[in-house]
């Protein structure tokens, strides 16, 4: 094993809160090997001075499972984003720089608040309508093919990569992002989930809906979990486009979809 | 709300598996639910499990029965359970992966979702109640933390107190009734396999405020884990499975066990075979956990002195590897950078899960099933206050059972709602209780702007990483009493050292982790004081509680019920131990009371692993 006592690691930290200017601080780290972003941030906790020597406070941020499993700790680091928990120090050019995500409003540091994706969540009612959880039996039979498309799709951990990729989610749009456009796709294809397809289609049509997507295709690229979410929109293009026209023909019929 | 057509208002404390279950049950009773959460309901612990649900689902005829079912989750805990509980959750299993599967979770009939069940199970129910939240018979707090209970002196639950943790703001919240599902204390061993929000604060907190702490000592550890400077993440026991080799480098000297010279220095000593000829790699959990924590820190023979040994499958061609273990391996992958297909894992046991949290009372049937309904079932001692999943005692025992951990979440949630709504009809109203809320939301207040204050030399994560270090080196896998002893005088001096904390960040009106931190602390200190309690006064052997100084000896007979000397003595640690601990909170720490375990669905059974 290399000696690797007495090397350090340079944090370079985006700071601040809302509404006010950032500052940049920097942090000389003891290395001890297997060290990612978290165990970093979490060493400053325990000694919050900077490299210049003069005492700060600990670095803001998100984090829970440390697995990439449940989001929290969504942030850039060196210019990608990414989950911090599994960015290893070891991977990563020097100094390593982290940054909040900028398409969300600011809390601080490097915690910002994310919850315009679970209200877009609500808008395309991203749910399984169920009579109840009384003793029901099985739900309906599924193929295996078709179980496996959706568990890719359904392993989305609203994590906000996509949108913070998304050159097309900016301060001028209301694009609801890739994340959501996917979860429309997984519920309409669910046998039960299909009886409310035409309501979810329909919640993408109109300002922020699936056309505002730009083709950059940088979504897909930054999936922690290799959703592929182009063509989760390309399908929605194709059914909210369908939709569309059944509408046109059966105005005046009334919505035979009903609601959950 | 004494009139049963009044709308009752109730909160729920916890946004996992048994948090989320409990407000679906109140929101299809048509009550209205305030969620508390300190991350978005969505990144909670459950989405950690790995393993599958338990369920007798008899899919393919195979003749599985809930008995089967009950009796492997009695034995696996040692009987340390709540009986009609255990009945309660084995019987509803198959009808809960059947609402799961309703409910659009992609099983593929075995009862498992891939590697990811716990993810699927929580994003089910998270949609579930987002759809309620839609409707507007749920409002949820994220980024909310519990702070308190509200409550009448020695009497009901009236509401709570939690904090804004984007703005710190304190505040209090009316409620019929309150259900905390919290989730688990692994954050207390510093690192474990647990989510870092998993610091059993708000189970703390209504232990300081007069509920009951059960079976606090009953920790269980994972024999494999990745050791990480952040976190231990969770490898799965496939590797040994597949033939994975455990072993560290020699340092050449002696084994005084097996009278044998160990390799020459640097060479691999597989210590599993050595001492198990017969079983080598594949020793049950306990054992391999037990010798793993014995080669480091008894005998120092860690990879390069530290806590880890290798598991090595470089052996195994490359190929069978990707057909057997993919997912696992790339998950070591991911974290350490390195591919254990061509390198040895380095591996240590994990604080992996808590048996023991909240006494909650269940009311049994003539069948010994909980009645449907009742307003005691899940109930804690303090009327009002409900607890449900890993921070409830009941379904555990003395060692949770592989794959009952999301099944006990999800059927205490079931029978905690209906129990709430049952309560509340017949409590007493609870207006008039807006004095009671201020007076509490002021006291928090005051707690805070007191810790705001704090300005000593104590760092309150270092003092956090020094509880776990001692937590893990004395409270996981082997525990004597000389050790615990002074363990406990380090608890009480560690809570002393609190004293003296630095907050560290005087900020106000933003987010401010140091501050909430600092309580939660406290909370962490008052838990390690009742588990480590509780585990010096239990003189025995039982699941996860491992005393080498009072173990039974071993029986003349491969079957011990043929040893009646064996069988007298195993009688006699029973009707010693078979009893939950309970602890009390006192100001001078926590008083420990002992209640007998009931037997009305199985008899306890003498087990002996050799």
């Amino acid at each position: 094993m290399a000696d690797t006592s007495g090397k350090q690691i340079i944090l370079r930290v985006k700071r601040g809160g809302a509404g006010k200017e950032a500052r940049w601080e920097e942090f000389a780290l003891p290395y001890k090997p297997n060290m990612n972003v978290i165990s970093c941030l979490m060493e400053v906790q325990r000694n919050p001075v900077t490299r210049d020597g003069a005492k700060t406070t600990p670095v803001a941020w998100e984090q829970s499972c440390l697995e990439e499993v449940c989001g929290s700790c969504t942030m850039y680091v060196n210019g990608k984003i990414r989950q911090a928990c599994t960015a290893l120090i070891d991977k990563l050019e020097q100094p390593v720089v982290l940054e909040p995500m900028s398409k969300f409003p600011l809390v601080r540091d490097l915690v910002v608040d994310r919850h315009s994706m679970f209200e877009n969540l609500k808008r395309v009612k991203a749910w399984i309508p169920i009579d109840g959880t009384y003793d029901l039996g099985p739900g309906p039979r599924e193929s295996q093919a078709a179980q496996q498309a959706e568990y890719v799709m359904s392993t989305c951990m609203t994590c906000g990569c996509c949108v913070e990729s998304c050159p097309q989610v900016n301060s001028a749009s209301a694009f609801v992002g890739p994340a959501i456009l996917n979860q429309v796709r997984r519920f309409n294809m669910h046998p039960t989930g299909k009886l409310n397809a035409a309501e979810r289609t329909r919640a993408l049509m109109g300002k922020g809906g699936v056309q505002e997507c730009g083709k950059a295709q940088n979504c897909v690229k930054v999936c922690p979990k290799e959703i592929p979410l182009t063509s989760s929109i390309a399908v929605m293009e194709r059914e909210t486009v369908k939709q569309a026209i059944k509408d046109f023909f059966s105005r005046g019929d009334g919505d035979a979809t009903g609601s959950a | 709300m004494a009139d049963a057509a009044v709308k009752g208002r109730f909160a729920v404390v916890g946004g996992g598996l048994a948090g989320l279950m409990t407000v679906i049950k109140l929101a299809e009773a048509g009550q209205h639910v305030d969620v508390f959460s300190i991350v978005p309901v969505k990144r909670s612990h459950s989405v950690c499990a790995q393993g599958g649900i338990n369920g007798a689902v008899n899919t393919k005829g195979e003749g599985d029965h809930p008995d089967i079912h009950v009796r492997d989750t009695l034995r696996s805990g040692d009987f340390l359970l709540e009986q009609v509980a255990v009945k309660g959750m084995c019987y509803a299993a198959p009808g809960i992966i059947y609402l799961l599967d309703r409910m659009g979770v992609p099983f593929n009939r075995t009862a498992f979702a891939g590697a990811t069940t716990g993810q699927q199970l929580l994003y089910a129910l998270d949609e579930q109640v987002r759809r309620y939240e839609a409707e507007g018979k749920v409002t949820k707090h994220e980024f909310w933390e519990f702070l308190g209970i509200v409550r009448d002196e020695g009497g009901p639950c009236r509401g709570l107190v939690a904090m804004n943790l984007h703005t710190m703001e304190v505040k209090s919240f009316a409620a019929d009734a309150v259900c905390l599902a919290s989730g688990g204390p692994g954050i207390v061993f510093g690192r474990s396999t647990n989510s870092t929000i998993n610091t059993g604060t708000a189970a703390a907190s209504v232990y300081r405020d007069g509920a009951i702490y059960a079976n606090g000592e009953f920790i269980q550890v994972h024999p494999t884990a990745i050791p990480g400077e952040d976190k231990l993440r969770l490898m799965s026991e496939s590797v040994r499975g597949e033939g994975g080799r455990v072993w560290v480098p020699s340092d050449g000297g002696m084994d005084e066990r097996s009278k044998t010279q160990r390799p020459p220095k640097g060479e691999p000593w597989y210590f599993l075979e050595t001492w198990y000829p017969k079983y080598k790699n594949l020793v049950p959990r306990d054992v391999g956990t037990r010798e793993i924590f014995h080669v480091c820190r008894d005998l120092k023979l860690g990879i390069d002195g530290k806590d880890a040994v290798y598991l090595d499958v470089t052996h195994i061609p490359a190929k069978t590897l990707d057909a057997k273990l993919k997912g696992v391996l790339e998950l070591y992958e991911k974290f350490q950078g390195v591919d254990p297909r061509y390198q040895p894992m380095k591996i240590f046991p994990a604080m992996h899960y808590s048996m023991g949290g909240l006494w909650v009372d269940i009311e049994g049937d003539s069948n010994n099933l909980p009645v449907p309904g009742s307003p005691r079932n899940q109930s804690t001692n303090i009327p009002g206050l409900y607890a449900a999943g890993e921070c409830d005692y009941a379904y555990h025992g003395a060692n949770r059972l592989g794959a009952n951990s999301l099944l006990s979440c999800i059927y205490a949630g079931m029978i905690t709602g209906p129990a709430m709504v049952s309560y509340a009809k017949n409590a007493a109203s609870t207006e008039g209780s807006t004095a009671l809320l201020d007076r509490e939301e002021k006291r928090w207040k005051e707690r805070f702007a007191g810790i705001q204050k704090m300005q000593g030399n104590e760092n309150p994560y270092g003092l956090a990483r020094e509880l776990g270090d001692l937590m893990t080196e004395n409270m996981t896998v082997v525990r004597y009493n000389d050790r615990l002893t002074k363990a406990l005088e380090r608890i009480k001096e560690l809570k002393q050292r609190w004293q003296n904390i630095n907050v560290l960040d005087t900020a106000v009106g933003t987010t401010n982790q140091p501050l909430s931190f600092v309580n939660q602390l406290w909370n962490m200190l008052e838990l390690a004081h009742v588990m480590t309690q509780g585990a010096l006064l239990r003189d025995e052997c039982r699941g996860a509680h491992y005393k080498p100084d009072h173990n039974l000896p071993v029986p003349s007979h491969r079957d011990p019920t043929q040893d009646p000397v064996w069988m007298a003595k195993w009688k006699e640690r029973n009707d010693k131990w078979l009893k939950f601990t309970k602890a009390t909170w006192t100001a001078e720490g926590p008083k420990i009371t002992y209640e007998p375990v009931k037997f009305p669905v199985l008899e306890p059974e003498p087990r002996w692993y050799a």
